[in-house]
C-alpha cells in the first residue's frame, strides 16, 4: 500500500465539526482575500491568524509532510523563476531603486525585489494552511450533503461522493493491469515511450471505467436514484452556531483586507 | 390462498437491437412469501427475468415486450422504474458494482436519501437493517476494509431498509468463497423467514443455495421455463442434465452406485437424504472400482525456500514459506482473502523481490532475474481478461508478447497460428477481441502467454463466473495443456476444481503453509477447510452418513470414476 495523503481522519476538533460547506466557502473567500492583498500587514495578521486555526484542528504533521514538502519544492522554483524572468519586478512595481548587491549581467539584487518576493512567500504562507486544513478536516461523505446545501443540485453533488468511492478501486485495477502486463515482459514503467505507454492504459482503462459506471448506474437506478426532486443526507449536519460564527469572521477578515489594501489606491503596500 | 405477488402471463421480451427474443412465452406466478430458486445456463434468461421484475427491463434495457407481467397486481410497464424499486430490492451478483456509499452506513442509506427520508428517522432505520445481517459494527467502515461476505451483508441490509415486499437475489454466491457463500444462503434463509418477504434467488450453483430449503426450483433454458417444481422432485429428474447445469455432487455418487433418486429419499439436503437399506450399496460400488492413485515422479520445477515477504517494513504477509511446484503438475493454491496468495504469484513473477529466503526454477536461483527474462518461463493470467487485453484484433493480441522482444514477423506468424489452433481460437483469428465471450477472451489471454512457450502458466481463478458447461470447457482444455508438458498452477476457491482438477493442493493461511497434499485429503479436513475458508466436500459427508470406511477415498476414486464417465 502508498503512504495515505491527504485522507480525511477524524480528529474532532472544532475545524472538524464545521460543515463542509462552511468549509469550501472560508477557503474560497481566504484564497481570494489572499491573492487579492499585496498588504504585508494584512498578509502576516492572516498568516498568524490561519496558524492558529491549523493549531486548533490538530491535524497530524504525516498527514500533510508529504504534500507539505512537494508544495515547498514548487514554492521555492516559483521564487526562482521570478527572479529569473523578471529581477528588477520589485523597483516597477514600488518606484524606488535599492541596490543591495550585483550578481551577473542584468541581474542586480534590490530591496524592492526581496520586499516583493517575500510578499509572495507571505501569500503561499496564508493559503497553504487553509488549503491543507480543507482537505484533511473536510469528511467527504459529509462534503456532497453540503455542496447540496449551498444550492448545487443533489445529482452534481452526489458525483463528487462518487469519484472518492470509486478512485481507490480504479488503483486498484491499474495496479492489477500494470502487474499483468509487467508479468508478460510488457514494460510499461520505463524503456516504452511516455504516449505509448499512456496510450496502452488508457486503452484498458477506459473501457474498464465506462463498465463500472454503467455497473454503477443501474445499481443507483434501483435504489431510486434521481427519481425525486430533493434527497435527504445520511451524513448531512445542520448548519450550527459555530458555522455562522465562521463565515462571519471570514466576511469581516475579507472585508477588513480589501478596505486596508485599498484604502491608500494601490494593492501594493510599500515600505520605500 | 396467499396473494400473487408477481405474474408473468405468456410474456416474451426482445432486446432492443436483437433479432431473437431472449423470453419466450413465459408464465409464471410467485406468491407471497415464497422462497423460488431460478437456475438456469449463461444466455438461458434468468437474469433477463430478473431485470424484468426489478424494472432494469424495459425502462434501462429498452426492448420489444409481449404477453403480461404483473407485479403487485399492477401491470410492470404501467409503473415507473422508482415505482419497481419500492416493491422489489435487488442485490446484484457484483458487490463491488453496486457499492456507491463511501461507508456502510452511507450505502444502507442511499435507497432512504433517495426516498428524501428524514434524517433522524433514516439513522434508525440504518441501524435497524445493519443489525439484522449482524453488520451494525462496521457502520463507519469504508468499502475497500471489507470483505466480501461484509459487503454482502451491507447490500442486503441496503435491500432490507427500504421495507420492500420482493427480495431479488442475482446471482449472490458469484464473487464468494464457498465459506461465505454458505453463510449467505444461511442469512438470506433467516431474514426471509423472520420478514416473511417472498425472496427469489437466481444461481446456477445449486447444491450451495439448497444449503437451505426453498418452495420450489424454476429451471431455464433457452429463454423458456423447462421446469417448475420442489427441489426433490427436480432431483429425482433428468431435467437438470438437460440444461446442462450440475447436480449435488452426492446425488451423483448415489447414481453411480445404482442407486435411482426419488422425492420420497429427500435428496434436497444431505442431512434429511433417506437411504436406509442402501448405505451398502456405496461400500459395494467404491469396492469395485478400486483404483490405484496416479503417482507423479516428482521432479521440481519451481522451489520457493523460507521466503518471507512484507509490502511494509514492520508486517509481513508471507512468513518463511517453502513450497515446490513439480514439473507438468496441475497445482492449486487456495487460502482465504488476505492468505497471501497472490503476493505468492507476484513474488514468483518477480513484481516483487522477497526479503529473504530463495526462489528457484529448474534448480537455479532467479532471484536476479528481471521480470521480463522470468516471463519467458513464467507465464501469469489475471482473473478478469479485461485487465490484460490492449490490442483491438486477437492476432495483435497473442502477437504482442513475441513482437516486444523483436522476433522476425514470419516466425511470430507460425507461432501465433499454432497458439491459436491449440486454444481452439483459430477460427476467430481475424475477429476482434470485442466481439468474443468472457470465456473466449479468457482463452486469449492464455494463448497470449501460451505463445511465449513458458514452462510453467499460472492463473488466477480460471473459472470464476462461468456456469457449468464453460467451467468444464476451460478446465479440459488447461487440462490438455497440462498433458503437452506445461505446468499449470491455479489460485483458486472453487472446490469442484480443486477436487477435479489439481493433483495437489496447497492452502496457505496468514502467509503460512498450512496444508500441502491431495485434494481430496484437504477437502475433507476439517481443520484446514475452516481456517482457508473453504467447505467439507459434500461426498465426505455422505461417505460418513453411510458409514463407509475409508471416506476419503471414496472422494477420490468417486473424481476418477467421474472423470472417466465425463469424457466417454
Amino acid at each position: 500500500m502508498k503512504a495515505k495523503m491527504l485522507t480525511f481522519t477524524n480528529q474532532n476538533s472544532p475545524v472538524h465539526r464545521l460543515t463542509g460547506a462552511t468549509k469550501l466557502i472560508v477557503f474560497a473567500v481566504w484564497s481570494v482575500s489572499a491573492m487579492i492583498t499585496y498588504d504585508t500587514r494584512c498578509l502576516i495578521l492572516m498568516l498568524l491568524f490561519s496558524l492558529v486555526i491549523f493549531r486548533i484542528s490538530r491535524v497530524r504533521f504525516q498527514d500533510y509532510a508529504f504534500v507539505l514538502y512537494f508544495i515547498l519544492l514548487f514554492f521555492l522554483l516559483n521564487q526562482l523563476a521570478i527572479f529569473i524572468f523578471s529581477p528588477l519586478e520589485g523597483t516597477r512595481i514600488y518606484g524606488t531603486r535599492h541596490d543591495l548587491f550585483h550578481l551577473a549581467g542584468r541581474y542586480t539584487v534590490t530591496a524592492e525585489q526581496l520586499f516583493y518576493q517575500f510578499n509572495i512567500a507571505l501569500k503561499y504562507a496564508v493559503v497553504i494552511p487553509m488549503a491543507l486544513l480543507f482537505l484533511l478536516t473536510t469528511d467527504p461523505g459529509e462534503f456532497a450533503s453540503s455542496l447540496n446545501r449551498i444550492g448545487v443540485h443533489y445529482k452534481i453533488a452526489y458525483s463528487v461522493s462518487l469519484a472518492l468511492r470509486y478512485i481507490p478501486d480504479i488503483q486498484r485495477d491499474y495496479e492489477n493491469i500494470a502487474f499483468s502486463a509487467q508479468a508478460r515482459g510488457i514494460d510499461i514503467s520505463r524503456k516504452e515511450k511516455l504516449p505509448a505507454r499512456l496510450r496502452n492504459i488508457v486503452s484498458i482503462l477506459l473501457p474498464l471505467i465506462l463498465a463500472s459506471i454503467e455497473r454503477i448506474s443501474t445499481a443507483m437506478e434501483l435504489r431510486g436514484f434521481g427519481n425525486g426532486r430533493k434527497r435527504t443526507w445520511y451524513r448531512g449536519r445542520p448548519f450550527t452556531r459555530s458555522d455562522y460564527l465562521a463565515l462571519g469572521m471570514i466576511l469581516a477578515i475579507a472585508a477588513g483586507s480589501t478596505v486596508v489594501t485599498f484604502y491608500d489606491g494601490s494593492r501594493f503596500y510599500s515600505i520605500f | 390462498m396467499s396473494k400473487v405477488v408477481i405474474e408473468f402471463t405468456d410474456f416474451s421480451f426482445t432486446y432492443r437491437a436483437q433479432q431473437e427474443p431472449t423470453l419466450r412465452g413465459i408464465t409464471l406466478s410467485i406468491n407471497e412469501g415464497e422462497k423460488v430458486l431460478i437456475v438456469g445456463p449463461s444466455g438461458s434468461g434468468k437474469s433477463t427475468l430478473a431485470h424484468c421484475i426489478n424494472g432494469l427491463i424495459p425502462f434501462y434495457y429498452p426492448g420489444e415486450m409481449s404477453g403480461s407481467l404483473r407485479i403487485m397486481g399492477q401491470e410492470q410497464s404501467a409503473l415507473s422504474i422508482a415505482g419497481l424499486a419500492e416493491i422489489t430490492g435487488t442485490v446484484l451478483q457484483d458487490p463491488d458494482g453496486q457499492f456507491v456509499g463511501l461507508t456502510v452506513g452511507e450505502d444502507i442509506a442511499f435507497v432512504l436519501e433517495n426516498g428524501a427520508v428524514p434524517q433522524l428517522e433514516m439513522t434508525e432505520r440504518v441501524e435497524a437493517a445493519a443489525r439484522a445481517v449482524d453488520i451494525h459494527e462496521l457502520l463507519a467502515a469504508s468499502p475497500q476494509e471489507l470483505s466480501g461476505g461484509q459487503k454482502q451483508k451491507t447490500m442486503l441490509a441496503g435491500v432490507l431498509v427500504g421495507n420492500v415486499d420482493i427480495l431479488l437475489f442475482d446471482e449472490p454466491l458469484a464473487s464468494l468463497d464457498p465459506y461465505t457463500g454458505t453463510k449467505t444462503i444461511e442469512l438470506i434463509d433467516r431474514l426471509q423467514r423472520e420478514t416473511g418477504k417472498t425472496a427469489i434467488i437466481i444461481e446456477h450453483r445449486l447444491e450451495e443455495v439448497l444449503h437451505r430449503p426453498v418452495d420450489r426450483i424454476i429451471v431455464m433454458k433457452d429463454g423458456a421455463i423447462a421446469g417448475d417444481l420442489p427441489a426433490a422432485e427436480l432431483l429425482s429428474s433428468s431435467l437438470l442434465a438437460e440444461a446442462g447445469l450440475r447436480e449435488p455432487l452426492y446425488l451423483t455418487a448415489l447414481k453411480y452406485a445404482g442407486l435411482v433418486i426419488t422425492p420420497d429419499m429427500q435428496p434436497q439436503h444431505l442431512d434429511q437424504l433417506r437411504m436406509e437399506g442402501h448405505a451398502d450399496r456405496l461400500q459395494q460400488w467404491m469396492d469395485s472400482c478400486a483404483e490405484e492413485a496416479e503417482v507423479l515422479e516428482p521432479s521440481p520445477l519451481l522451489e520457493l525456500k523460507e521466503v518471507s515477504f512484507g509490502y511494509e517494513r514492520d508486517t509481513e504477509v508471507l512468513h518463511r514459506l517453502s513450497l515446490t511446484v513439480n514439473r507438468g503438475e496441475m497445482l492449486a493454491i487456495a487460502g482465504r482473502n488476505g492468505a497471501g496468495k497472490s503476493t505468492v504469484s507476484k513474488l514468483i513473477c518477480g513484481i516483487y523481490r522477497p526479503s529473504s529466503g530463495a526462489i528457484l526454477l529448474n534448480g537455479r536461483d532467479i532471484s536476479r532475474d528481471t521480470i521480463k527474462e522470468r516471463a519467458e518461463k513464467i507465464g501469469f493470467v489475471t482473473q478478469n481478461p479485461n485487465h490484460m487485453i490492449s490490442k483491438t484484433l486477437i492476432y495483435d493480441e497473442i502477437a504482442l508478447g513475441l513482437r516486444l522482444r523483436g522476433i522476425p514477423e514470419d516466425i511470430i506468424r507460425g507461432r501465433v497460428h499454432e497458439v491459436l489452433k491449440v486454444c481452439g481460437l483459430h477460427e476467430f483469428r481475424e475477429w476482434p477481441v470485442s466481439a468474443l465471450s468472457y470465456g473466449q477472451k479468457k482463452r486469449v489471454t492464455i494463448a497470449s502467454i501460451l505463445v511465449l512457450e513458458p514452462e510453467v502458466i499460472i492463473l488466477d481463478e480460471p473459472t470464476a463466473g462461468q456456469d457449468y458447461r464453460h467451467y468444464n470447457e476451460m478446465m479440459e482444455f488447461l487440462r490438455g495443456l497440462n498433458s503437452r508438458g506445461i505446468t499449470v498452477i491455479m489460485i483458486t476457491h472453487d472446490m469442484h476444481l480443486m477436487l477435479e482438477y489439481a493433483q495437489r493442493t496447497i492452502v496457505l493461511a496468514d502467509g503460512k503453509k498450512l496444508a500441502d497434499d491431495r485434494p481430496e485429503r484437504i477437502l475433507t479436513d476439517r481443520a484446514v477447510v475452516e481456517r482457508a475458508n473453504l467447505k467439507e466436500t459434500s461426498l465426505f459427508t455422505l461417505a460418513l452418513k453411510a458409514g463407509v470406511g475409508q471416506p476419503e477415498e471414496l472422494v477420490r476414486r468417486f473424481i476418477a470414476f467421474d472423470r472417466r464417465v465425463r469424457h466417454r
